[in-house]
């Protein structure tokens, strides 16, 4: 399968671009990756970062080791719903590992993995920001927050029935699970 | 009730949205700015507010601001640090998800007295769903002439552009942003030189935190001398206070520098409303997870019995053998269950995979710390482990580019300090 955005996300591509000076279209790099990601099934492969890289004109190991750099970009395919449970300090004083667990369980893979129906991986991650919320999990744009275990059930269980493939970019609630 | 500055219209249903932010006296700061200031005029209300940067580094903003090179003919930007990523911390986010257009007026006088036309914000990567609320009041600001060309009638201009990152601590450090800003892999650069001189794309640049720059709104609006009334001594204004831990009531707290106690902060119904479950006090983290954490009797009091104060210089008070820092203002609360060899377990881990890199003590140190701690936790470690820590610590410390170095080392520093009996439970 030949990758290429479709028209919107080209559109969308090319004014983040013009954000930049002349000849510094290189600083597109990260926003264009976040699309690339949404757009191609969650995750980035090499095709798909050589084809960011023709678009800035850079070199592809330019983009390679800028996506490798930072934690949001998967290397490797993810579930429809990627959970990133927070696990640092504050989370982890209000339960975080007890919710891990919870989840681990119910959805029967340990971090790091996803189900058998492709459906949920879940990722431990560093501090979201969401300190005075704890615990809290992000998946796509959405923060859940205050956290325990019967709110997870409620979230999975939801989210098991919808089936559709999360993104950065979906609108949010801002005052669900709060 | 303290003083409100950041936070003055907080209750206010709707405050996001720009018809209401004005009919609160919204942008007037700006349109005073610009209509009837020089920009040499701002820059000495931000240097007499004695205004200091809010990422945590303290840092007066008025004199970061008038080290700015102005070659003729060169770019020069403002570029805010919205990567808020620091362990504790969550007052930017706080900010900008309900005031989004206190940090663009902000941003507006800013970039104004810094002569930038083009201005970045560099929110972190995770916060994504905070980019459509900063990008729709970019785009109202405009419609109603506050960005964009001929700002006001002027021949000022102006663009605002949301640059999204993609999960970096280490990108809250400003040349670690700037790297990040260019599209490369956020490794922080030598200094000098600094940005002021040299900073995105090699143009003169100033990186300011969320906060600071929205402070600069209420700097202007009564003039710099009566901001630097509010506080004691070198912390002049209001400082939001990002609460966390075992409280009753965590939650983002605005505080007058200086006026409010560690105690009060903590056990007060306006703040956190006491540790939870009625439980006993046994640790704060005051200033973000690279603070040194303190026990009870330090927290609460400095060494020579004063009781300890919500500001800069009360914090520090004692140096790191007795005190702490202020930093981003991330107060994380323990109670007595707490075993602080377990919670530093999770900063060890966070900082090493944090590190960047690019320096061996930092790369390796982070590593061998988190390890240690793991092995102590699991109940495989030895008294000698406890010393091998101190050890590793004090050789990353000061030892790196930047300062992630010092954030691994002194949580590691001040716990084994501090709580090495929490360590000697664990080994068996």
């Amino acid at each position: 399968m030949e990758v290429k955005f479709n028209e919107a996300a080209l559109n969308t591509a090319n004014k983040i671009i013009s954000r930049y000076p002349d000849g510094k279209q290189k600083s597109a790099v990260l926003p264009l990756l976040h699309l690339a990601q949404a757009e191609f099934d969650g995750w980035l492969s090499i095709p798909v970062m050589d084809y960011i890289a023709s678009i800035l004109t850079i070199q592809p190991i330019e983009v390679y080791e800028v996506a490798t750099f930072y934690s949001m970009f998967n290397m490797k395919p993810v579930g429809n719903c990627l959970i990133e449970i927070c696990h640092t300090s504050s989370c982890w004083l209000r339960g975080a590992e007890d919710l891990i667990k919870h989840i681990e369980n119910k959805l029967n893979i340990k971090a790091g993995e996803t189900t058998a129906d492709g459906k949920f991986s879940l990722k431990r991650v560093e501090c979201l920001g969401s300190c005075g919320t704890a615990p809290m999990f992000q998946i796509g744009a959405q923060y859940y927050e205050n956290l325990t275990t019967e709110k997870v059930d409620m979230i999975l269980d939801d989210l098991d029935k919808s089936g559709k493939r999360r993104t950065y970019f979906d609108a949010v609630d801002l005052n669900a699970h709060k | 009730m303290s003083t409100k500055l950041l936070l003055k219209y907080d209750h206010i249903p709707n405050i996001n949205r720009l018809e209401v932010y004005k009919q609160h006296g919204g942008y007037a700061s700006a349109e005073k700015a610009i209509k009837t200031m020089t920009s040499d005029a701002i820059v000495d209300e931000v240097k007499k507010s004695g205004l200091r940067g809010r990422g945590g580094a303290g840092f007066p903003t008025g004199m970061k601001w008038s080290f700015l090179a102005k070659p003729p003919g060169v770019a020069r930007y403002l570029v805010c640090n919205a990567d808020e990523s620091e362990p504790g911390t969550f007052k930017d986010r706080y900010l900008m998800e309900r005031n989004p257009h206190l940090l663009l007026e902000g941003m507006l006088c800013s970039s104004f007295a810094l002569g930038a036309n083009t201005s970045y914000i560099y929110i972190r990567g995770e916060y994504f769903y905070i980019v459509p609320i900063l990008e729709k009041a970019i785009e109202d600001a405009k419609a109603a002439g506050y960005l964009g060309k001929n700002i006001l009638g002027t021949d000022y201009n102006l663009e605002i552009y949301v640059q999204v990152g993609g999960g970096a601590y280490i990108c809250g450090e400003e040349t670690a942003l700037l790297e990040s800003l260019e599209g490369k892999r956020g490794n922080p650069r030598m200094k000098p030189p600094f940005p002021a001189v040299a900073g995105l794309w090699g143009c003169p640049t100033v990186v300011n935190n969320v906060e600071t720059i929205a402070s600069v709104v209420s700097i202007l609006e009564n003039g710099g001398d009566e901001y630097a009334k509010l506080g004691v001594g070198k912390s002049t204004g209001t400082k939001l206070i990002s609460a966390s831990g075992h409280i009753n009531k965590p939650g983002v707290y605005e505080i007058e520098l200086g006026k409010v106690s560690v105690e009060e902060f903590i056990n007060s119904d306006e703040y956190c409303g006491g540790v939870w479950k009625g439980r006993k006090l046994k640790a704060v983290v005051a200033g973000g997870s690279s603070v040194p954490i303190l026990p009870t009797h330090l927290i609460l009091q400095t060494s020579d019995g004063k009781p300890r104060m919500m500001s800069y210089e009360s914090l520090g008070e004692g140096g790191f053998a007795t005190g702490t820092m202020l930093g981003s203002g991330g107060f994380i609360v323990m109670d007595e269950t707490v075993n602080i060899a377990e919670n530093l377990y999770t900063f060890n881990r966070f900082y090493h995979h944090e590190s960047c890199g690019q320096c061996s003590p930092c790369r390796e140190g982070t590593g061998w710390m988190e390890k240690i701690t793991h092995s102590i936790i699991s109940g495989h470690g030895k008294n000698s482990d406890i010393d091998l820590l101190w050890d590793i610590q004090s050789k990353i410390d000061g030892k790196t580019i930047c300062p992630l170095g010092e954030a691994a080392a002194w949580p590691v520093a001040s716990a084994v300090r501090h709580f090495r009996d929490d360590f000697e439970k664990l080994i068996h």
